[in-house]
This record gives structure tokens, sequence and C-alpha cells, in this order.
């Protein structure tokens, strides 16, 4: 099977900065992959890369083994919600479904106007009139009705309410359900992936931090608290996220493929979000240098950079999903 | 028919707690042979979570010959729990006592019995995976 994404030595740059930089991924197919990092981690552009946005500077990229807007066929393969949900505002419900049959040869008419009907978005309005949490709901029934076999979304829910966003993951959720479709959705917020996602990219300081299924991690990462050591003295199989001391205790978030069998540590769990929270205090350069080498060194350059996606940005607020 | 609900701040995963609910209306008697479970797509329709994450749940209700999955109509309670169970609740129950009775005798308030719970659990369950 192929995977849903697979990238190696991927990187973008704008001008002198790197948005992303030797970003290597494989994301297996039928998952759910979330892509998290703060504002400026690189996500946006990544996103734009794997739906042909974006050219790599270097590197390469495939989603579903296909090279991002390769041809036709690849183009309808891979449905695309750009930030923020956009849609039309001066057309109507009717207007978005039209405009879709027309421009999507694979176009599912049934589809998009049964969920119409199942959300109760009445068919006249106008999305400008709707709510946030309405146009969202429009916005990835368009995307659906293309029956693409990846849906990729960026920041679906950041500007929508909390209950708005609870409904917009629903209606994901059952979609995928329904479907068997791969998903990729980034969002700045961990707590917004935590329920939905069962595959995670950890983006920060435009490289890759960890990435991998989330029970995986869950598994191997654990928060040890003891009397206070040396890190230098802990077991070679231990790779220290972040690491604080006092004079008495020590604390650590450490990944460990095996068990943790020395008495000495008490052994507690960590949710998703600590997980994550402390590979992007690392990337920040906020914790101490890690023991694991290559590659995890060079992660703290301090370059914490705002404008995501540099100056591709303005070209991506169009109905991307109509395309 | 019952409902699923989830607690974020529980620290249990999402799918253990849907394992976990099935399990406690098995016991409870809230739930007989040949009842229906929500099927998947309403599970996530109404939580916001992942398919496979209730997927991954009713496979492991289904390993523990809880449930049975009828392809293309829904999965099936095929046991229960409560005879087999509260039976053993008793006897388990009292034994828990007296250990409790013991453990404050030695001096340990509640937290640390609470630890001392935890950590026994956490490491026979270690042992059991070993």
């Amino acid at each position: 099977m192929t995977d849903l994404m697979t990238a190696s030595g991927l990187g973008k740059r704008y001008g002198r900065r790197w948005a992303l930089a030797d970003c290597t991924l494989r994301v297996p197919q039928g998952r759910v992959a979330g892509l998290v990092g703060p504002n400026g981690a690189g996500k946006t552009t990544l996103l734009h890369m794997a739906v042909g946005l974006e050219k790599p500077t270097t590197g390469t990229l495939e989603v579903l083994g296909g090279r991002p807007r390769d041809d036709a066929g690849q183009i309808g393969r891979v449905g695309f919600l750009a930030q923020d949900t956009p849609v039309y505002s001066r057309l109507s419900v009717a207007d978005h479904l039209r405009m879709g049959a027309w421009t999507n040869p694979n176009w599912d008419a049934g589809l998009a106007a049964r969920r119409i009907g199942e959300l109760g978005l009445p068919p006249g309005q106008r999305a400008g009139k709707m709510s946030g949490g309405q146009r969202a709901q429009l916005a990835l029934t368009v995307a659906m009705a293309k029956r693409p076999e990846v849906l990729i979304l960026d920041e679906p829910v950041a500007s929508l309410d909390p209950l708005a966003r609870r409904e917009f993951l629903q209606l994901l959720m059952a979609t995928i359900a329904e479907d068997k479709l791969s998903v990729m959705l980034s969002s700045h917020l961990v707590a917004d992936l935590e329920r939905v996602c069962d595959y995670i990219i950890v983006l920060a300081s435009s490289r890759v931090q960890v990435a991998g299924e989330v029970d995986a991690l869950l598994a191997t990462h654990w928060r040890l608290t003891g009397p206070r050591r040396d890190p230098r003295t802990l077991p070679a199989d231990f790779d220290v996220i972040e690491e604080s001391h006092t004079d008495v205790q020590t604390t650590l978030v450490a990944r460990c493929d095996g068990p943790v069998h020395d008495p000495a540590w008490t052994v507690g769990e960590l949710s998703l979000e600590d997980l994550v929270l402390a590979y992007m205090r690392r990337a920040r350069g906020g914790g101490l240098a890690s023991g694991r080498g290559a590659g995890d060194g060079d992660t703290g350059n301090g370059d914490g950079g705002n404008g995501e996606g540099g100056n591709g940005d303005s070209g991506s607020r169009g109905l991307r999903v109509l395309r | 028919m019952i409902e699923f609900h989830l607690d974020a701040r529980s620290g249990v995963s999402p799918y253990q707690q849907i394992v976990q609910q099935v399990r406690h209306a098995l016991r409870l008697g809230l739930l007989h042979e040949g009842d229906q479970l929500p099927t998947v797509k309403d599970v996530v329709a109404r939580l916001a979570i992942n398919p496979n994450t209730v997927l991954k749940a009713y496979k492991e209700l289904e390993h523990a010959g809880l449930v049975a999955a009828r392809p293309g109509i829904g999965t099936f309670v095929t046991a229960t729990l409560s005879d087999v169970s509260l039976t053993a609740h008793g006897p388990l129950r009292q034994e828990l006592r007296r250990w409790l009775l013991k453990a404050r005798r030695a001096g340990l308030d509640d937290e640390s019995i609470e630890a001392l719970f935890r950590d026994a659990f956490r490491s026979s369950g270690a042992e059991d995976v070993a």
C-alpha cells in the first residue's frame, strides 16, 4: 500500500530563511495525521508543498505515491482545505455545489446534497451570511464531494468557537468513518488534535521534532522523577527530551523504548500534550541538549520567525477546495 | 443502546475509556446478550474521535469474547460480565478492606496508599506483559 505522505530531505527556503528544512517523513495511509507546531513552524509550507501550491527547494515529496500536481489525476486524489476554510461569501450554498460540480470531474452531487441536508444548511443562503462554523462545514462538504483519497486541511478549526470546533471535527470524523480516507490536518493546539489523530508530527523551528503513531509515542515516553543525578549517567537507551533539576531532585521527560527498570525513578505517563510541549520546548532551545546525537543538536537555532508560509501565503486565500 | 462519553482529564486513553464503559455497562446490567453497541459512525459523529479508536476498542472487546461484529450490521453483545465477576467482587472487596486497614495501621495516609497501589498495579501489569 502506498503511503499517505513520504518526504525525503524536503526543504523550502524563502529568501534567506528556511521555512522547512531537512524534513524526512513516512506517514502510512489510512491515518488521521496531525501536524502540530507553533505558528511559523512550517506547517502551512509543508501542506502547500503537499498539494502543489509551493515547490520544494530541496528534497522530494510524494502524496499517495505521486508527485503533487503531477497531473489532473493526482489533483483529483488530493482534497485541500486552505486556512480559515474559505468559501465565496457572495455565493449561496447551492452555487457552491454547482461550481463544485462544474470544476471537478469526480463530483459526487448526491453526497454533497445529502450532507447539506443533514447539516441543515439552507441551499439559498449566501455563505457570507452564515456562521463561521457553517462556512467551515460547507467548505468541508465541497472538499469531500470531490471524492478525494486524501484530505489535507490547514488549521481547519483555528478560527472557530469551541462549539463549532467540536461540530466540525464531528463531521470530519463521521466522514472518515464512512469514506475511509486518509487525512492530514494541522493545528497549533494539541487539544484540537488529541481526540482525532492517530499519527502525529511535531514541527517546530522549521524541523520535524518527532513523528509517529500516537499510541507508540505515548507508550515510549515517560516522566521520570527521582533523586538528583547527572543525566550523563543514564543508560544509553534513554533519550532525554527535557530535564530539570533541583538540589535534591531530577525530573525528566524521556523516550525509552523498553521498560524503565531502575527503581530510583518514579515513572509517570505523559499526555499527548505534555509530550508535544516537551519537544517544542526542546526545539526552542528551552530544554538542555539531548542524549540522542545526529540531527537533533542543531534544532535550537532560535529562529522563531513569523509569517508562516512567507510570501506564498497571499495566494492561499482563494477557494482551493474547488480546484 | 448505550452512549459513550469521554473524560479528557482522566488520563485514560479514549479507546480504553470506551472499553471500560462497555464493561461497566455489562457489569451493571445495562447491556445484555444480543444488545447492539453504537455503530462506529455514530460514536465518532458524537464524540469527534478517530474511527480507529472505536474500532480498536471494539476489537479488544471482541478479543475478550464480550462482543461480536456482524459485518454490515453492527457489533453485538455476546456475553455478560455480571455473573462471573460479581460473585468474585465480595471476597475481593473484603480482602482489599483488610489490606487497607493494615496499611492505615502501618501509618500510610490516603495518598501513600494510592501511590503504592498505582505503583504495584503498574509493575504487576508490566510483569504480565513481559
